[in-house]
């Protein structure tokens, strides 16, 4: 019996929060948790990667908290989605995963007043949970698509089953972008 | 048997078990007609993968519990080691010893692993008749994710769980 990985079940779309050209060969895809130590041991790697790949890879980061071991997860992914309501997702995604012992709500706080946000309108979204049912969204494509845990990547839509070296990594990405031409 | 070592499939009838939960409680699966049962067996407590893969069962828990499902993760560690595990990890479902004889139920169900003394990692969805309706063994370190059981108790219900996208 040969074994397929998984496939992503929910195409990225336009409220996923993406960085790179639209067009580029290479979509590549984190589900992840912000509280999560292998996703911020992963974050420098994820960036050398995107820097050598430039223009052929677009980043997509979708949100995965696993809360029973990881307890701010849920908040901090919330706060993203607040802070991206403002035009910030990707400075305060970089914020929390550089951060990640750090994560009360007053932390939360204080980065989007150190990223220049309306303090008054990020907490207010925080205290509602505007943002739960993005978050829930996330983690429900994901669970569908076969992620098990964090971070779990997919290349073009097919889960990355491989090791989590940058080297692996970049072979990976250097392989999808030759099958998209 | 003519396949001893092959998960038991979609259709038969899922071997009823009294397990150890914690010291002092045991759970059988014939107690639990009624509902859809999805029966985990990881290979052990603590070690990564299979965490990753419980957590997100864990997270699902509200899920599966509207739909009237119950889980139960099994596998050969002792009560205690499971106790101490689902404190560390908050997990809400129950974790049963299949610890004495050692790997008992997994041999039942045609996913023990002789060689390393384990279960493989292979997950069961059970109807409320106490049928099997839908099995899986997943291959050595791949994280099977939860999307299978997800959609096998779904049928079974006749509902949909949570926000997709």
């Amino acid at each position: 019996m040969s074994y397929t990985p998984p496939s992503l079940t929910v195409p990225v779309g336009p409220e996923d929060w993406t960085t790179g050209p639209e067009q580029a060969p290479v979509t590549f895809v984190e589900y992840g948790d912000f509280e999560c130590p292998h996703c911020g041991e992963m974050e420098p790697i994820l960036r050398a990667l995107r820097e050598r790949a430039g223009d052929n890879l677009r980043f997509v980061f979708r949100h995965f908290p696993l809360t029973g071991s990881h307890p701010h997860a849920e908040l901090a992914a919330e706060a993203a989605e607040a802070a991206g309501a403002q035009g910030a997702f990707w400075p305060m995604h970089d914020t929390l995963l550089a951060n990640q012992q750090a994560l009360e709500p007053h932390d939360l706080e204080r980065y989007a007043a150190r990223l220049g946000l309306d303090v008054s309108a990020f907490t207010t979204a925080l205290a509602q949970h505007t943002y739960q049912p993005e978050v829930q969204a996330d983690f429900m494509s994901g669970v569908r698509s076969g992620v098990g845990g964090t971070p779990t990547f997919y290349i073009n839509g097919v889960r990355y089953d491989g090791e989590y070296d940058e080297e692996s990594l970049q072979k990976a990405i250097q392989k999808a972008i030759r099958l998209a031409r | 048997m003519s396949q001893p070592d092959a998960a038991l499939a979609a259709g038969t009838p899922a071997p009823d078990f009294t397990l150890r939960a914690t010291p002092d409680q045991t759970v059988s699966l014939s107690e639990l007609r009624g509902h859809p049962v999805v029966l985990i067996f990881y290979p052990a407590d603590w070690s990564p993968v299979c965490t990753d893969e419980l957590a997100v069962f864990n997270q699902l828990l509200p899920e599966f519990q509207r739909m009237d499902a119950i889980l139960l993760g099994i596998s050969v560690d002792g009560v205690w080691c499971h106790a101490a595990f689902a404190d560390a990890r908050n997990l809400g479902f129950q974790l049963l010893a299949d610890f004495e004889p050692k790997g008992k139920v997994a041999r039942e169900y045609g996913v023990y692993r002789e060689k390393e003394g384990s279960s493989a990692r292979a997950t069961f969805v059970v109807d409320k008749d106490g049928v099997i309706a839908w099995s899986e063994v997943s291959p050595v370190g791949i994280n099977p994710g939860a999307a299978g059981p997800l959609e096998a108790v779904e049928k079974l219900s006749g509902q949909a769980a949570g926000a997709s996208a």
